[in-house]
């Protein structure tokens, strides 16, 4: 079963390469995340046995991290017919301008399926050497739909994120020797470097080469994480990438560098160190939300806003981890959260981009008149993004502070409520404009017959806002709500074996 | 096989000081294909005589990956990129040369305060795999051009592999093949970026791709 979750994408990747026809390669598309979706629900249902000696297998934090890149893929994958044969409606408009070739769809639909192959084996592989090996296939899978736009913008920012993750990540493979040398030096081998082997001799490791090795882990996944200051390559690759890649990149991708933290943080707990990857996790995350929440103030640019909500937020489920106890569980639930939310904070991104064609949050105004729904999204984005209740994020917000007040981390939970007020203040006074804004009236009679000017498109052929467009983010807002005000009782089982899994609890 | 080892590991040395003092693209190239040849032969000197079927498939593949496969796309990409020189580097070279000597003392110094006492490794691996790592981050951190900036990461990823063989880490083989397919994938796709990066901008120079500044 754990072969056939791993061999659905790959088989339909190889596929979409080949296929020739574009139709049936979208169908394949969401075919094929329908089956990945389906699957991880039969193995939530009943979980299946390990393979290839236990180093493919699923835990409570697998099943939980696995569900997550299902749905929000499902989704997007959704968005995505829409948006490809939208993408190649305007390329075949014979009078628009041409700012950019986009890159081949074949390539793009089967580089996106070995994006999800790619995470899938980060989530299920229990061995480490095998997680390093996917999170680098991660990167390497998703450099080209960054660049799907082929603007010389997008390829620098795919070449920093190539760049940076693999040098970072290059650092993971050295806390994995690293990991291996704590056992040696207690001459423990031969034993496996998996996840469950290393967890039950915990305590007979080096404890110096195993601290070293999490410092190399953390620095190493961090990066890919985007944890600030590691977090360079984020803003511009989520910024220039295709919003439906953004919301895969921050939903679903910064999730599984996260977990293969959260690895490392159980492993220490489990030796004795937790003291240890318990403060650096707070560190990081109070850094993180601080860098954010500078970062976020008169952001000028909606898609880099949104990115560096992802590093606040990623600081956040590192700082829950490293809180422990409700602070844990919280964190778990957060991620959940922000990655729907991010997403279809994403998608709605999308949707202003291609009516407006412009990413500047003072160009891009008077959302409500000219897309109503997309207008909505953004306003629910923005309430439950910056954890208001009765949306999802506000319940994990507070666990997470509460976590905080049990441990009587004062001086941690006053940073991290000032961060959230600021970035709060920071996201409402860009969003609401650009909402309910007036969309800037060009004076200057050149500019008066651009596009942009909203409202004003003569002859739009399709509807602004298509079934494709609105109904996607419409789910991931609908889900959000629905976290907010009740989370499920299986959803919680889980939410629960997957913060003591990871030692978070 | 000590004597061997060692002459191959200053070897390994002085591709890494001649990594940080060339400015020639072709020359630089040369030094990281001789580099993955070296570091091929490491494992088979350092496990002597006691060398499995399945070391030697791995130091072979990794001989012809490293030392051919990559240095050839490298080339290529060079080649296309139409660069010859790293012109103006963020550090000039013969400051990267003396600051590669500081490296090697850091490294020796690291190296020495490492617990390792009761692992019979060769004295000199440890330092040059943390020589080798620090060298490779200097490259990537203080050249310009995209090429030496792959160099660099390359260079990175030797320094972890000897480190990896300092401790003869039995590796699983797939962990090893996935590894090496990685780094394969990774410079294939960075050369075609470099590829492409040229057409757009006319250079590969890193710091001109200003057009994402803050």
């Amino acid at each position: 079963m754990l072969w056939i979750l791993l061999a659905v994408p790959v088989v339909s990747a190889m596929l979409a390469f080949a296929l020739p026809w574009n139709w049936p390669r979208r169908g394949l598309l969401v075919a094929s995340s329908g089956a990945h979706l389906g699957l991880a629900a039969a193995a939530i249902g009943r979980t299946p046995a390990p393979v290839l000696d236990g180093w493919i297998a699923l835990d409570g934090t697998s099943l939980l991290f696995l569900a997550i890149t299902s749905v929000v893929f499902f989704v997007v994958s959704i968005y995505a017919v829409g948006y490809l044969a939208h993408q190649v409606r305007v390329a075949e408009d014979p009078g628009r301008e041409v700012p950019f070739v986009d890159y081949p769809e074949a390539v793009f639909t089967g580089c996106l399926l070995l994006f999800l192959a790619a995470m899938t084996l980060v989530i299920v592989s229990h061995h480490w050497g095998l997680m390093w090996v996917a999170v680098e296939a991660t990167t390497l899978a998703s450099a080209p739909l960054i660049y799907f736009h082929r603007h010389p913008r997008s390829l620098v920012a795919t070449w920093k994120y190539l760049v940076i993750c693999s040098v970072g990540i290059a650092l993971a493979l050295l806390g994995y020797f690293f990991l291996a040398v704590s056992a040696e030096v207690r001459e423990l081998s031969p034993i496996h470097l998996t996840i469950a082997d290393l967890e039950n001799h915990a305590r007979q490791l080096d404890p110096a080469w195993l601290k070293a090795a999490f410092l190399l882990l953390l620095v190493g996944y961090g990066t890919k994480m985007g944890l600030a200051p590691l977090h360079t390559w984020l803003p511009d690759a989520h910024s220039e990438a295709p919003s439906m890649v953004s919301a895969l990149l921050s939903g679903v991708l910064l999730n599984c560098a996260f977990l293969a933290i959260l690895r490392g943080h159980s492993l220490l707990a489990k030796a004795g160190l937790g003291d240890f990857s318990r403060e650096l996790l707070v560190l990081f995350g109070l850094v993180s939300m601080v860098f954010a929440a500078v970062f976020v103030i008169r952001q000028a640019d909606y898609k880099r806003l949104l990115a560096y909500s992802s590093v606040e937020h990623m600081g956040i489920l590192s700082l829950g981890a490293g809180i422990g106890g409700i602070a844990g569980f919280g964190s778990m639930l957060h991620a959940v959260n922000h990655s729907l939310t991010k997403a279809m904070l994403f998608l709605a991104a999308g949707n202003t981009l291609h009516y407006f064609h412009t990413k500047s949050t003072l160009e891009a105004r008077g959302l409500a008149r000219a897309l109503p729904v997309t207008a909505l999204v953004w306003i629910a984005g923005l309430l439950a993004i910056t954890g208001f209740p009765p949306f999802g994020p506000f319940v994990s917000e507070l666990m997470i502070l509460k976590g905080m007040i049990d441990g009587s981390r004062i001086l941690v939970a006053i940073v991290y409520l000032v961060a959230l007020a600021a970035i709060l203040v920071a996201m409402a006074a860009i969003v609401i404009p650009m909402v309910y804004g007036k969309p800037p009236r060009s004076e200057s009679p050149a500019e008066a017959s651009e596009p942009p000017a909203a409202g004003a498109r003569p002859g739009a052929r399709s509807p602004a806002e298509p079934l494709w467009s609105a109904v996607p983010p419409l789910l991931l807002a609908a889900a959000v709500l629905v976290l907010g005000v009740y989370v499920p009782q299986p959803l919680s089982d889980f939410l629960h074996r997957a913060a003591i899994a990871v030692g978070a609890e | 096989m000590a004597e061997w080892l060692d002459a191959i590991l200053v070897l390994v040395i002085l591709t890494n000081l001649w990594l940080l003092g060339s400015s020639r693209l072709r020359a630089c190239i040369q030094a990281a294909a001789l580099q993955g040849i070296l570091l091929g032969l490491i494992p088979l000197l350092a496990t002597w005589p006691a060398i499995t079927a399945r070391l030697a498939g791995v130091a072979a593949a990794s001989i012809v990956v490293k030392a051919i496969v990559l240095p050839a796309m490298l080339r290529r990409a060079a080649r296309e990129a139409n660069v010859v020189y790293e012109v103006q580097p963020l550090v000039g070279f013969t400051t990267s040369l003396l600051l590669g000597i500081v490296l090697w003392g850091l490294a020796t110094h690291i190296a020495g305060r490492l617990p390792v006492a009761m692992l019979h490794v060769a004295p000199l691996l440890i330092p040059v795999a943390i020589f080798t790592i620090l060298c490779g981050f200097l490259v990537i951190a203080s050249r310009n051009t995209a090429v030496m900036q792959v160099i660099g990461y390359l260079a990175l990823e030797n320094g972890i592999y000897i480190f990896g063989w300092a401790f003869a880490i039995e590796d699983p083989l797939l962990v090893e093949m996935g590894v090496l397919l990685d780094v394969f994938v990774a410079v294939f796709v960075m050369g075609i970026m470099i590829y492409r990066l040229s057409r757009e901008f006319d250079t590969i120079e890193t710091d001109e791709f200003t057009s994402l500044k803050e």
